[in-house]
């Protein structure tokens, strides 16, 4: 085993405590879990209704989403989003972590970890639609308030990550 | 009592306001946690770290016991929060995709942003992915309208489904937990690694 190095993390577990009563004051304020993929799609949606407001009045997907979103930004989930960037930034600051890098293994190149997050985000990007929700918005949250569907969602994020990990070892280990 | 905004103690402005605050402690969590890190969550994939499987678990796990708790007190009405519905086919599709995703990106929408918020490169080429995927999904939509649709069962509860009491689930999760957090401790000590 390696020699044992002070870890700069919190204990998980303390974190996972933390997390857990975060989510318990959205549902106990709001009546609802936390989430990020839903804040892109709005942004998407103000977008598209911004730069192309006669594609969006004639595509099936915007239209719904307009008729029943009046202001797509001015969404619970758009601000909660903004915070997760401010809170990400401050534990970054204390810790001392701020610093623009790309992390990859030393056995692949930068580029070849861009390339990757970009297709995987992709990949990300329309499961989180297809799936109603994200990590935190179907998964977690949805296994908080014991939801069939977000215990589903889980096992199939986890199960099929873990299904492929073989594959793209490569460049993580 | 709770959820405050439901019950209109709070106006739904405020409710925005506390949406921002709510989120500065996710992001304090996450980013403090690790997660902030590609490496660290894949790890979990490999079994070199498994920070992502106890804080994601501990979480879920103290989030249904308070919820428990708070229902059982009086001080939230559980038949006001909202529970996500479930599609079969579009959660298992949409599942199987972003687990794809999570393992060639090593982010997922919530974490990428944490990371992005301390300067990670790889987690803006993430979130550049996440709009072309979405994009994707809202322009074809007519495409996938029927997998989005189909099988919607309402708002089932995984203990209604089972036909176990909720505290009697929450129970089991609780201890299958806690034989997950062992077999993850177990894990980190059979494949070593650096702190990233």
């Amino acid at each position: 085993m390696n020699e044992v190095k002070k870890t700069k993390y919190w204990n998980p577990y303390i974190g996972g405590v933390m997390l857990g009563l975060v989510l318990l004051s959205a549902n106990f304020i709001s009546g609802r879990g936390l989430g990020a993929s839903g804040a892109l799609k709005s942004v998407v949606v103000t977008t598209v209704n911004t730069v192309a407001p006669d594609h969006a009045e004639n595509t099936a997907f915007y239209k719904d989403y307009n008729e029943t979103h009046k202001n797509p930004m001015k969404s619970w989930l758009v601000f909660q989003v903004f915070g997760v960037l401010v809170g990400g930034f401050l534990s970054g600051t204390f810790a001392k972590r701020l610093k623009f890098k790309v992390e990859h293994s030393p056995k692949i190149s930068s580029k070849r970890r861009l390339i990757f997050a970009l297709i995987g985000g992709a990949f990300f990007g329309f499961g989180s639609q297809l799936g109603r929700g994200c990590t935190s918005g179907s998964a977690l949250s949805g296994m908080a308030v014991l939801s069939l569907g977000g215990f589903i969602t889980m096992a199939c994020i986890f199960g099929t990550a873990f299904g492929l990990a073989y594959f793209f070892r490569k460049n993580w280990i | 009592m709770g959820p405050l905004v439901v019950n209109e103690i709070i106006s739904p402005d405020t409710n925005l306001f506390l949406a921002f605050l709510i989120g500065i402690g996710f992001g304090f969590v996450l980013e403090s946690s690790g997660f902030s890190s590609s490496r660290k969550l894949a790890g979990m994939f490999y079994g070199y770290d498994t920070t992502v499987l106890k804080v994601f678990f501990t979480a879920a796990i103290t989030a249904l016991l308070g919820m428990l708790f708070f229902s059982l007190f009086g001080w939230v009405d559980l038949s006001l929060i909202y529970i996500n519905p479930t599609f079969l086919h579009s959660a298992i599709v949409g599942g199987v995709i972003m687990g794809a995703g999570f393992i060639m990106g090593g982010f997922c929408p919530g974490t990428a942003f944490c990371a992005i918020s301390i300067g990670k490169l790889d987690a803006l080429a993430f979130i550049g992915g996440l709009f072309i995927g979405i994009v994707a999904f809202t322009e074809g939509y007519p495409m996938f309208e029927e997998l989005y649709k189909a099988e919607f069962m309402g708002t089932p509860t995984i203990n209604e489904f089972l036909g176990l009491s909720r505290g009697l689930f929450s129970f089991g999760l609780i201890a299958a937990a806690f034989g997950m957090f062992w077999v993850g401790e177990w894990a980190e000590k059979k494949f070593p690694r650096e702190e990233y």
